[in-house]
């Protein structure tokens, strides 16, 4: 029977997990260690309400004081876990040595830089809520010319909320088209359309060369000879698993922690979220998954396997979900494509912006892709879940229009 | 049991109509809508989900 259980990380994947236990009857002693000083709260809003102004940073809270309270954790803000000895199950914690009886990873990641533009005070990245306060310092003190490196979510989703404040915005991506790399280049175009059709001056297919100036007078030159001024300059290359404290520690680290199916990264140690690397058998690849719901569920999962003997253990094999709100759309995937799947618009039309698209391969569906069709997704979802073939996906869908 | 929706908060990511589309309906004009205000109370897991499940913390239950 364990007794205690360390979590590592107060963010989504870690408040949830010690909710869970709670939720699952562990009476026993829950430590919420997090590096950042703010109460545990929500990203996504992060580059959507919080930086157009909408919300105050405290509605961004993950969970509200009072239903914080009754749960009894051991909450430790603004301290960082320095190391870990799995073989003698010891955590450090500010340098300071402290055992554990069941520990749960869930670091998460930071932000990818641009090479040389550390310390450049004009060039900023989004992943706390600080970042994301000083990106909307600028934009309230006046900074109207924005460059976005990068078209993923973040990038993406910073342009949207620049554009609404009336920002002149530049999108800079280095594949053909944005989300390419995720949704292929077909549907990667219609996400291009959108951002064009919205304002945005964006330049696909071209790298970055260097990145100069201060703040309200930077210059981004890029590796066609083109070069954009811009008052504040936004990189959103992805981000990387926060593993750095966990050298030496015993644990498997290869672009994350590495864990078995049902989220065991070691005896007594379990990851989730952003920072964990498993093999999902639903697809049989081995990866991270940097979802706001894969947070949710693997952080319960992983929270469970540490109640769990390992006769009992169940393998964690979720459909990977996502959103993303970029202007008026809301983009969902469920699923995963593969870069060779046929893709064909079951619903809506393109031209629209207003659609959903399934991904397909040797007769099965891979995914389900929707532009503002928020249902057909989870309807698509329910179909990945049962591991429906092509042709009765296409069935299902006939029924939508 | 009931359940509370705060509409200011929801974004119609249609988490808990896959949980409970007995109870939850995201239809084509992007809203939600409540089908059984007061479900069973042999749903109550399936609405405690979907509370946990939806990103915006839109849905509560009273009761």
């Amino acid at each position: 029977m364990r007794r205690s259980i360390t979590i590592v990380g107060a963010s989504l994947a870690g408040l949830r997990a010690a909710e869970s236990l709670r939720r699952d009857g562990f009476a026993g002693r829950i430590s919420l260690i997090g590096d950042e000083s703010h109460q545990p709260y929500d990203r996504p809003p992060l580059s959507k309400q919080v930086l157009a102004g909408d919300w105050e940073p405290e509605r961004a809270v993950l969970t509200p004081a009072e239903k914080l309270e009754p749960l009894g954790l051991d909450l430790r803000l603004g301290v960082r876990a320095t190391g870990l000895d799995v073989a003698v199950r010891e955590l450090e914690v500010d340098g300071v040595p402290e055992p554990f009886d069941g520990l749960l990873i869930a670091t998460g990641a930071r932000c990818r830089t641009l090479p040389g533009t550390e310390g450049l005070e004009g060039v900023h990245t989004l992943r706390t809520l600080d970042d994301c306060l000083a990106i909307r310092a600028e934009l309230d003190a006046g900074a109207n010319r924005m460059v976005v490196i990068g078209a993923g979510f973040i990038g993406a989703e910073v342009a949207s909320v620049a554009v609404g404040r009336g920002a002149a915005v530049t999108l800079v991506e280095a594949l053909p088209a944005p989300f390419a790399r995720v949704l292929g280049e077909e549907m990667g175009a219609v996400v291009a359309d959108v951002h064009a059709a919205n304002g945005v001056d964006l330049r696909c297919g071209v790298g970055v060369s260097t990145v100069s100036g201060v703040p309200g007078a930077m210059t981004v030159e890029l590796v066609d000879g083109s070069g954009v001024d811009a008052d504040l300059v936004v990189v959103g290359i992805g981000v990387v698993p926060n593993t750095d404290w966990l050298e030496g520690s015993g644990l498997t680290l290869d672009d994350g922690v590495v864990c078995d199916p049902t989220c065991l990264a070691a005896p007594n140690v379990v990851a989730a979220g952003d920072v964990a690397r498993w093999t999902n058998p639903r697809t049989g690849e081995s990866a991270r998954v940097e979802h706001w719901d894969n947070a949710v569920e693997q952080g319960r999962h992983a929270a469970r396997r540490l109640l769990t003997t390992d006769e009992e253990a169940e393998a964690f094999a979720p459909v990977p979900w996502f959103w993303s709100d970029q202007y008026d759309r809301k983009i969902q995937l469920a699923g995963r494509p593969n870069p060779d799947d046929e893709v064909r618009v079951v619903d809506g039309s393109t031209d629209e912006h207003r659609f959903a698209a399934f991904y397909g391969c040797q007769g099965r569906l891979t995914a389900v892709l929707g532009m503002n069709r928020p249902r057909q997704v989870m309807q698509g979802r329910a179909l990945l879940e049962q591991g429906a073939g092509w042709d009765e996906a296409l069935e299902v869908a006939a029924e939508w229009g | 049991m009931r359940i509370v929706v705060d509409y200011d908060l929801c974004e119609s990511n249609a988490i808990c109509m896959a949980i409970a589309p007995d109870v939850f309906e995201v239809r084509d004009d992007d809203f939600l809508y409540v089908l059984n205000e007061a479900p069973d109370e042999d749903r109550r897991e399936a609405m405690e989900e979907a509370v946990q499940r939806c990103p915006k913390q839109a849905i509560a239950i009273e009761g």
